[in-house]
């Protein structure tokens, strides 16, 4: 039993990792490149605008994609290798 | 054919479709009536999701927002979409796992009070029917329209169909029909889109036809718009916002939002094993992306278009914008879509001048030298998807297509609503709380009746809306952020927190946002009852009533942790249940109590 308690308090701990590190991912190009740093980024030019703008309204969704299927694809392997899967 | 007659088709035909598969797949019991048997595909469920979600918001309304607001209703985009990774990671799998129908389920569980759940109960009503407000509001727009009644009596019409789709289809009905609904919404909003990127850019990808060169005037498309709507007066369409605090908590409070939303939330325990929420999750987002990567496209087209046919010099190169501001379309030269729209009181002409053309114009900026005596177009916002294939001289089929998908988007959306507001009041608050007995006939009795009640409310409330559908949904997104995430965040996230913590915060999140927005939006979204008016002036740090969700969540969290820190620790098998919710291992199908 004890095993199996060490065993999940890790398995959550690598969870609660991976989901900071792409909440971190998720804040910087929401509200990074697409608000705050956009007057950082105006000197870079996409299709007669920005790269702020550009991230405001596509690049930022289309990171979204990206990160929630990596999560899962993360979540999959750790369910497996901590044995804890269905 | 006349164009009323295909819309009439189309609309016709999309509704025999979704009529007959909610006959096909009928609700038998209160759990399939709820949650469709727990055995729904990930890629079945996300497009399912991706239909419930879209709403007349989305479809109808965002792209409009967009092209008025340029740049800084990217807020919409962003807020719309992130909700899905932290719903992804922070709640969907867990509350898979812990498996039950409905959000005060968990609450009520995770919290071991009747109170806490009846207070998350209130939450989702009050978040869910000021969603359905915005719902009819875009609904109104459509039926109006296609049948060529005034705005009202669109209205009621919608609130009649929505309520029939309702009440005899549930939830098995409503994830297959929702399927139909995305693949009718989703072809309805991309084809008007790429036969305009193509007019306009050469491209017939939106998303990217956007960011390319304007054909007509061998300059990109953005830096074209910038340069027509700087000539009427408005800031330029890809200006950057003075006030970033505002802006990102707009986005946090849609984000956070999305993550609340009891009808959204509701889906993922459809899926059979917890691995397939987080897929879920993303397959949704996928298929909302489709759309959300077209969305801004079709708002700065559909800008450029309105702005080139009442000001038609403006189209081609331009030498001298003051010179081409000055010959505007004659009003009885009007095309044909100005007149249609003018029936449903959308679009309103004065002459102010009485030189016969039409001044459509930022009449904050004194244009008196042009002759100009202030705006004379009104365009209402959530009209600009809808006419955008009119605008864009479209084949009629395309224009009968655009009315069925808004259709399908917000009936699908009200439906998901309905249903979860029904759940609320005939499982959550009559079979747990009040009357355990109940049986399974009475049940569905009373979740019809709710929903009928709760269409009838906000048909009412609809009739003279908060904001555009967009904003009104957003009022929604803000409620539900501030109140129910961060208790459904705290219960997974938190083993120490206890219920008191988490009544005390949700009552500080829902009372404080709902306070915030009635001093500008009126009390209960009655018109002129607001203490002050929606300004930004009269905002607190400039932060508008759309915005105030994310503040809301923040107290709400601040005040949890207070709370239950200063009182007891949860009873241990309290804290068992949020060690098992945290594994994968060992989740069933969804189960009744």
């Amino acid at each position: 039993m004890a095993d199996d308690k060490s065993n999940a308090a890790e398995y959550w701990k690598a969870n609660v990792r991976l989901i900071f590190g792409c909440l971190v991912v998720w804040a910087f190009v929401s509200y990074g490149c697409a608000i705050l740093f956009r007057p950082l980024l105006a000197g870079i030019p996409v299709g007669g605008t920005d790269l702020g703008f550009w991230f405001a309204q596509q690049g930022s969704i289309l990171t979204f994609i990206v990160l929630i299927f990596f999560y899962a694809w993360r979540m999959n392997k750790l369910d497996a290798k901590f044995g804890l899967g269905e | 054919m006349s164009q009323f007659a295909i819309n009439l088709l189309f609309v016709g035909a999309s509704f025999a479709l979704y009529i007959g598969i909610a006959i096909w797949a009928r609700a038998g019991s209160t759990k399939d009536f709820y949650v469709a048997g727990g055995g729904v595909h990930p890629i079945t469920n996300g497009m399912a999701t991706a239909a419930d979600w879209m709403s007349a918001a989305s479809f109808i309304s965002m792209a409009g927002l967009l092209a008025s607001g340029g740049y800084a209703n990217s807020t919409f985009l962003m807020g719309w979409t992130g909700g899905y990774v932290i719903l992804a990671m922070l709640l969907a799998p867990y509350l898979r796992k812990f498996g039950k129908f409905t959000v005060p389920d968990f609450i009520g569980d995770r919290f071991y009070s009747n109170t806490a759940r009846f207070v998350a109960i209130v939450c989702l009503i009050i978040a869910s029917v000021t969603y359905v407000i915005g719902q009819m509001t875009g609904a109104g727009v459509a039926f109006s329209r296609f049948l060529e009644v005034s705005n009202t009596w669109g209205i009621w019409i919608a609130a009649l169909i929505v309520f029939l789709y309702a009440v005899f289809g549930g939830m098995k009905g409503i994830t297959y029909t929702q399927v139909a609904q995305y693949v009718v919404l989703i072809i309805a909003y991309t084809i008007p889109a790429v036969f305009i990127a193509m007019q306009l850019t050469g491209n017939p990808i939106p998303m990217f036809g956007m960011f390319s060169t304007h054909t007509e005037s061998g300059i990109p498309l953005l830096t074209k718009l910038d340069e027509v709507v700087n000539a009427l007066g408005f800031r330029d369409y890809t200006a950057d916002v003075d006030n970033k605090l505002n802006m990102v908590l707009f986005t946090l409070s849609l984000m956070v939002g999305t993550a609340g939303l009891p009808h959204v939330i509701i889906r993922f325990f459809t899926v059979p094993k917890v691995a397939d929420a987080r897929w879920s999750a993303g397959w949704a987002l996928v298929f909302i992306a489709l759309l959300y990567l077209t969305a801004p496209a079709v708002g700065s087209m559909a800008r450029l278009n309105l702005a080139t046919t009442v000001y038609p010099d403006m189209a081609g190169q331009v030498e001298n914008y003051e010179e081409a501001a000055t010959n505007p379309i004659l009003y009885e030269d009007r095309p044909e879509w100005v007149r249609t729209w003018e029936e449903t009181g959308l679009i309103a002409f004065n002459d102010l001048n009485n030189d016969g053309r039409v001044q459509m114009y930022n009449d904050a900026v004194d244009y008196s030298d042009r002759g100009w005596e202030g705006n004379e177009l009104t365009v209402n916002n959530d009209i600009l998807v809808l006419a955008n294939p009119e605008i864009a001289n479209l084949p009629g089929w395309v224009i009968g297509l655009i009315a069925a998908g808004g259709i399908a988007a917000a009936l699908s959306t009200a439906a998901g609503l309905l249903l979860a507001i029904s759940s609320a009041i005939s499982h959550d608050l009559i079979k747990t709380m009040i009357n355990p007995k109940i049986s399974e006939k009475s049940e569905m009795l009373a979740a019809r009746i709710s929903m009928g009640g709760a269409i009838l409310l906000a048909t009412f409330l609809g009739l003279n809306p908060p904001g555009f559908a967009a904003q009104t949904v957003a009022l929604a997104f803000g409620i539900a952020g501030a109140s129910l995430f961060p208790a459904l965040m705290m219960g997974i996230f938190s083993k120490r927190m206890n219920s008191k913590g988490a009544i005390c915060g949700m009552l500080a999140g829902l009372i404080s946002t709902l306070l915030y927005i009635f001093t500008y939006l009126g009390w209960f979204f009655v018109p002129e009852t607001n203490m002050l008016a929606n300004t930004p002036d009269n905002w607190i740090l400039g932060i508008s009533p759309l915005s105030f969700g994310a503040i809301g969540a923040m107290l709400n969290f601040a005040i949890a942790f207070a709370v239950s820190s200063a009182t007891e620790e949860p009873p241990q098998e309290i804290q068992d249940l949020v060690e098992s919710v945290r594994y994968p291992k060992g989740a069933g199908l969804a189960v009744d109590h």
